[in-house]
């Protein structure tokens, strides 16, 4: 078949037997892919999205709203890359839905909330629209400083720095981690959006220009290594900026909480609690950490750790990565990952929802409330987790 | 047709209606080699009364409705041949009860049979069904109607022999239960010891109604299952062995399977031999057991047992994740297999046959065959795979599986889940009163001919 | 084509026949039967021998003479179209192992760690031990030693691939072939002597190799103080000078093997290829013995120097109380690289 749209595995796409493992988790309990468990047609599920980019590289179907929708429905969680079961190509498929979303970008046709997105990030910096002076407001209170020769910057990136619930997680580990006697400093004003989600959402040239001015302030100031609120941000600094000549080492707070855990820097009473943790997408399936965050809520004394069914690689998305946080695409029905997930969370008996990713935090403390959970189960993150367990 | 679309949207919602292009480009192929045929709508119902509706509105407009699973069956099954309604079932998929003393389950007619076996996993430790190595998100419903086979198949019969009941709704928009269900609360029963009903529906390949509620029954599920590995390279041996094997009556699942790739297959006919047990000892008895029965193969050097110990969790796994990777091997993602129903001893012949088609056609072959209630017949799949980027390769794997259906069909075979071309082969050469009997119950039961037309259509 | 080297007169005056004698699995009634025996064999006569023999490699170690009884049968079994294990399993294992152009090459300069055709030993070949080679591995049926078709007496294919596999290390250019598996290095002494195949590098036995490393990581070892029993391979019995070298390893990193009924020269075979030529029975009797053995002398881990015994054994001895663990393992674990939960 010849094509007539290019994006650069295209000679992958027709190789899809659309079978439909990667809706799945390894057990087949339920569907795993955040975008055809919202919208339930087998178009909205990674093996539809692959016969479809190629039913439209090939001209069988034009650009359209719909098609941008499933397109842009994929919250890049890539639990289809960990299912697939054919390993010759299921690598890359949420590389070719990316490229898919950045050939739409190119064409100028994507849905409004994306492009609201892009248009607020690029001029304001923030997908919030609010001022770049205020980007370093919240770490008021915490003893955190502006990076200056610190060991380590502590990256917030625009959740941890605007929104509230992002902010809550912000400061508390960032408090967590100057108690604890680390070198850190922040950049504040001067810091800049990371870039993961727009690059995920395919706009490359923004991506491009974000990562690059990060890159150039992180070598201005002499950082050498990062501690990243975000695990998408952790994603990008690790994946894509060494490309961008960003060479740092870079490591999730949890990793670096669990570590001073470890060495005592961290000192803990006890908290009774029934825990359940959410894994992240892109600390999680992205970057291959489960252990870090567990390690810090077994190490809370009279603490107990339920696992929710689907966890681990298995973990069900909360419907906020690749820019549905903003874009929201998946909606709000019942059938939204973000309320799938506190139901499960509930199932579990646990009254805390732990989390570790800023995005996470937001999305299913909004859940916990449109399911009426508020009772039963309080979404709280690692450090705030800690604090408790320090009183 | 705008008409349609907002009765459609009456029933079901925006978003159980789908008429934009994706929708129906997607829903008018399937990953086989038959070409595809647009649909005007796509809905996905939630609720038997749903489906109720939508088939009463498809009557009074004369519109097809062709009901959906997963779309697996890979002979365009759910390809709609004349337009129409696609009815994508997979929103109905909850589990509605588990039986388990009496052990079976009803479903509804789109839970697939992953999350049965999640469920049973999770809340009956001790059950287990037939599990098809369809991939997972196939439905259970669709499996008994196009008579499947499973893990248990060698056991107990085709999986549509394992339902107790069904809840349908008729071409013409009646509910209906067939079986004990229909007197009782008990699903133990798709029939006997009444006039078997659920003929009508099962195998039919929904053309006689929509199945909403499946009842299924369960087996003992085994502590420990364990498999051996049998080769031989004398295809003429292989009917003796699994005469040999099923005499043993205590197997799970027997298969067999030969294919040219990789080079350590070649030329030999792989017989995997499943057995379950409750303790180690009863595994070990049973393993001696089968190694005992074909220890005369083993002394004449004509047939051994492969270690297995590394590919072990793989050939385990249900379903079996791998056996889609054929269709990659021309790196293309296709494959198709019809897999007629024939007597054990034909093994020989539906062999030599298959390896001289791909030869013919130039295509790649595999095979694997499954046996039926320990040995009255086997499935003998004839797969070939294809580059779907390859028309004239697809068109060549079509070919050859009409040429492999006329010689089954010679051979005494019966199809399975034919395609509309072999079932027309099928029609033309069944004794004239029996089709007369099918075009009876067919016109019957669905007189304006809108559930699946283009299958099982009969010409009188 | 490349002939055996098997020297008829050393035979003829042999006043042991140890060959025989000391095997395992046939029973003779003396010198003068077993004798008998191998004279038939090298007249190219009928001799039970052809059918009995298990394929254990044992009678190489056995004679002290310097001659080959066991290449010789297996040459002969060929001869006369006889089949050792069934022929479908003979000819897979011919299929299996065929050079296809699917082999791997790392950064390889004047040395070359040889991953053979088995995935396992790629990860093996790891760590701190093997930091200076484990970039350079090869892998692939391209680089695979062909001593496996001796068990299926298929020594032709040995004759025919063997060369090949020579002339491909060869062309990368190595000085050094470390040899992550008895076989292969028995192979390319043993085998590639008997048969006058010149090899044009220098075969390293990997235990060598280890046992050079663990010395110059001696810092690093924390003594295990473990109890083990040691599996011998079969293809060990090809380079039997190279027994001591294991003992030296376990000295260093603090194991203790106690001495054994079934060890050394009497040790009992994974019995893999037993049950692939004659069955389950005798197959199980000497699992069973062997593993009996390892549990009476009270054995915590059974080591393991070939990845194909640690797959056959792992689960049985496991059952038994034992954790299976690789060599190579062992001593990773010794240097604090690898866990002993982990294995
Ligand atoms: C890799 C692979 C392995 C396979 N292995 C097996 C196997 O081991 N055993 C086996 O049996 N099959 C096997 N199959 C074939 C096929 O996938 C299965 O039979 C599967 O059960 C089909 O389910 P589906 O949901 O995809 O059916 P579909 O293709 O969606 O439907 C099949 C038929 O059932 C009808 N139908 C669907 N739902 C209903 C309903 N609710 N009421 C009435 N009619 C309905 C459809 O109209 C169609 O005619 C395999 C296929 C593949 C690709
Ligand atoms: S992406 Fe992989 S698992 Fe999903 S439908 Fe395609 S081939 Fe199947
Ligand atoms: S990355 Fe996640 S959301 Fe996107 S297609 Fe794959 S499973 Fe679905």
């Amino acid at each position: 078949m010849t094509y007539v749209r290019h994006i650069e595995h295209e000679n992958i796409v027709h190789r899809c037997f659309r079978c439909g493992y990667c809706r799945y988790p390894s057990n087949y309990s339920d569907f795993n892919c955040p975008s055809y468990k919202a919208f339930g047609w087998d178009t909205f599920a990674p093996g539809g999205r692959m016969w479809l980019t190629r039913a439209w590289l090939a001209g069988e179907i034009e650009t359209s709203a719909r098609f941008a929708e499933i397109m842009f429905s994929c919250v890049a969680c890539d639990n289809c890359k960990n299912q697939c079961v054919f390993p010759k190509f299921k690598d890359f498929l949420p590389d070719i839905f990316q490229e898919t979303r950045a050939e739409l970008v190119g064409e100028g046709r994507i849905p409004p909330g994306v492009r609201d997105y892009f248009k607020a990030i690029a001029v304001n910096g923030n997908p919030y629209k609010l001022p770049q002076s205020e980007r370093g407001a919240w770490a008021a209170g915490t003893g955190l400083k502006p990076f200056n020769n610190h060991k380590y910057l502590f990256y917030t990136g625009c959740v941890g720095s605007y929104d509230e619930v992002g902010q809550r997680m912000a400061k508390s580990v960032g408090k967590m981690l100057v108690d604890a006697g680390l070198s850190v400093g922040i950049l504040g004003s001067e810091e800049t959006c990371d870039g993961n989600d727009v690059r995920v959402l395919g706009e490359i040239g923004l991506f491009t220009q974000l990562a690059q001015a990060n890159v150039d302030i992180f070598k201005a100031k002499g950082v050498r290594e990062i501690i990243t609120l975000d695990p998408h941000a952790l994603n990008t600094f690790k994946k894509d900026y060494p490309g961008l000549g960003g060479i740092f080492q870079v490591r999730h707070y949890s990793e670096v909480l669990a570590e001073l855990i470890r060495k005592k820097k961290i000192k803990l009473k006890t908290y009774p609690a029934k825990i359940t943790y959410h894994d992240p997408c892109y600390l999680g399936r992205h970057q291959n950490i489960y252990q870090a965050p567990r390690e810090i809520l077994k190490a809370v004394p009279k603490a107990e750790l339920i696992e929710m069914h689907r966890h681990g690689p298995n973990a069900f998305c909360c419907g906020g990565g690749g820019g549905n946080f903003f874009t929201d695409i998946l909606g709000t029905a019942e059938s939204s990952a973000s309320r799938v997930r506190v139901r499960e969370a509930a199932e579990t008996g646990a009254n805390i929802l732990a989390v570790s990713c800023p995005n996470c935090a937001k999305m299913l403390s909004d859940a916990v409330k449109m399911e009426h959970l508020e009772d039963r189960m309080e979404v709280l993150n690692l450090a705030e987790i800690l604090e408790r367990a320090r009183k | 047709m705008s008409d349609i679309r907002k009765s459609l949207v009456d029933i079901v919602g925006e978003r159980g209606v789908s008429d934009a292009p994706e929708e129906l480009w997607f829903y008018s192929r399937d990953p086989g080699v038959l070409a595809p045929h647009r649909p005007d709508y796509v809905v996905a119902p939630q609720t038997t009364e749903e489906v109720q509706k939508i088939v009463r509105l498809a009557n009074r407009q004369k519109i097809p409705v062709i009901p959906m699973g997963n779309g697996m069956s890979l002979a365009g099954l759910v390809i709609p041949l004349k337009g129409g309604i696609v009815m994508d079932m997979k929103r109905m998929n909850k589990i509605l009860q588990v039986n388990p003393m009496a052990r079976y389950v009803v479903v509804e007619g789109g839970t697939s049979q992953g999350a049965l076996k999640a469920y049973l996993q999770k809340n009956h430790p001790t059950l287990r069904h037939s599990i098809p190595d369809a991939p997972p998100a196939t439905t259970i419903a669709a499996n008994v109607s196009l008579h499947g086979q499973g893990r248990l198949t060698n056991q107990y019969g085709f999986n549509s022999d394992m339902v107790t009941g069904l809840e349908v709704v008729l071409p013409t928009g009646e509910i209906c239960l067939i079986g004990s269900p229909s007197i009782g609360p008990y699903w133990i029963s798709k029939g006997p010891t009444l006039p078997d009903l659920s003929g009508l529906f099962l195998g039919w390949l929904g053309c006689t109604g929509i199945i909403t509620k499946v009842g299924l029954k369960l087996y003992p599920n085994k502590k420990i299952r364990d498999a051996e590995l049998f080769v031989t390279d004398r295809v003429d041996l292989i009917p003796h062995i699994l005469y040999k094997l099923t005499h043993l009556e205590m197997l799970e699942d027997i298969n067999v399977w030969f294919q040219p790739k990789p080079l350590m297959f070649l030329g030999n006919f792989h017989i995997t031999i499943f057995f379950t047990g409750d303790t180690a000892e009863e595994i070990e008895f049973k393993r001696k057991m089968i190694w005992d029965t074909l220890q005369e193969y083993m002394d004449s050097k004509d047939g051994g047992f492969m270690a297995i110990q590394y590919m072990k969790s793989v050939l385990l796994e249900m379903p079996g994740r791998n056996i889609a990777d054929f269709a990659d091997v021309p790196k293309g993602g296709g494959f198709e297999y019809s897999g007629p129903i024939a007597p054990i001893e034909h093994f020989p012949q539906y062999a030599a046959k298959l390896v001289e088609l791909a030869a013919k056609y130039n295509v790649l072959y595999a095979s694997a065959a499954r046996l039926i209630s320990g040995g009255h017949a086997m499935m003998f799949s004839i797969s070939f795979a294809f580059n779907r980027n390859d028309p004239a390769m697809m068109e060549r794997v079509e070919n050859a599986l009409d040429e492999a259906m006329a010689f089954a069909l010679d051979m005494g075979g019966i199809p399975w889940k034919p395609n509309f071309k072999e079932q027309k082969m099928t029609l033309e050469r069944m004794e004239p009163n029996a089709r007369n009997l099918l075009l009876m119950i067919k016109n019957n039961l669905d007189p304006q001919g809108i559930m699946n037309p283009g299958n099982w259509e009969v010409n009188a | 084509m490349h002939q055996l080297k098997f020297d008829q007169k050393v035979c003829a005056s042999c006043r042991s026949a140890d060959c025989l004698l000391k095997c395992q699995y046939m029973k003779f009634s003396g010198h003068k039967e077993a004798h008998g025996e191998m004279m038939k064999i090298m007249k190219g006569k009928d001799s039970r021998v052809l059918t009995e023999c298990m394929t254990c490699y044992a009678c190489e170690e056995y004679c002290t003479r310097g001659n080959h009884p066991f290449y010789l049968i297996s040459e002969r079994r060929e001869e006369k179209g006889m089949f050792t294990a069934p022929r479908p399993i003979t000819n897979q294992w011919i299929n299996m192992t065929k050079m296809q152009g699917k082999y791997l090459v790392g950064d390889v300069k004047d040395k070359a760690l040889s991953c053979c055709y088995i995935p396992d030993l790629g990860a093996l070949g790891t760590g701190e031990i093997f930091k200076d080679v484990a970039s350079a591995g090869v892998f692939g049926a391209e680089f695979m030693c062909p001593a496996v078709h001796t068990h299926f007496a298929r020594m032709s294919v040995i004759k025919e691939r063997l060369p090949v596999v020579i002339e491909n290390y060869r062309k990368l250019g190595v000085k050094e072939v470390i040899c992550l598996h008895d076989e292969c290095y028995g192979t390319l002494t043993s085998i590639a002597s008997a048969y006058g195949m010149e090899v044009p590098f220098k075969p390293v036995y990997y235990l060598d190799y280890v046992l050079q490393r663990m010395k110059e990581l001696k810092d690093k070892i924390k003594p295990l103080n473990i109890t083990i029993a040691y599996q011998r391979s079969c293809s060990n019995r090809l380079i039997p000078d190279k027994l001591p070298v294991v003992k030296k390893i376990f000295q260093l990193i603090g194991v203790k093997a106690p001495k054994r009924t079934y060890q050394d020269k009497n040790a009992l075979c994974c019995a893999e290829i037993l049950r692939s030529i004659s069955g389950y029975k005798l197959a199980d009797d000497v699992v069973k013995r062997n593993i009996d053995d390892m549990v009476k002398v009270g054995a915590e881990y059974c080591v393991f120097n070939c990845p194909a015994c640690q797959i056959s054994l792992s689960e049985k001895v496991a059952k038994r109380g034992l954790k299976p663990v690789h060599i190579i393992d062992l001593c990773k674990m010794a240097i604090g690289e690898k866990e002993r939960g982990t294995i």
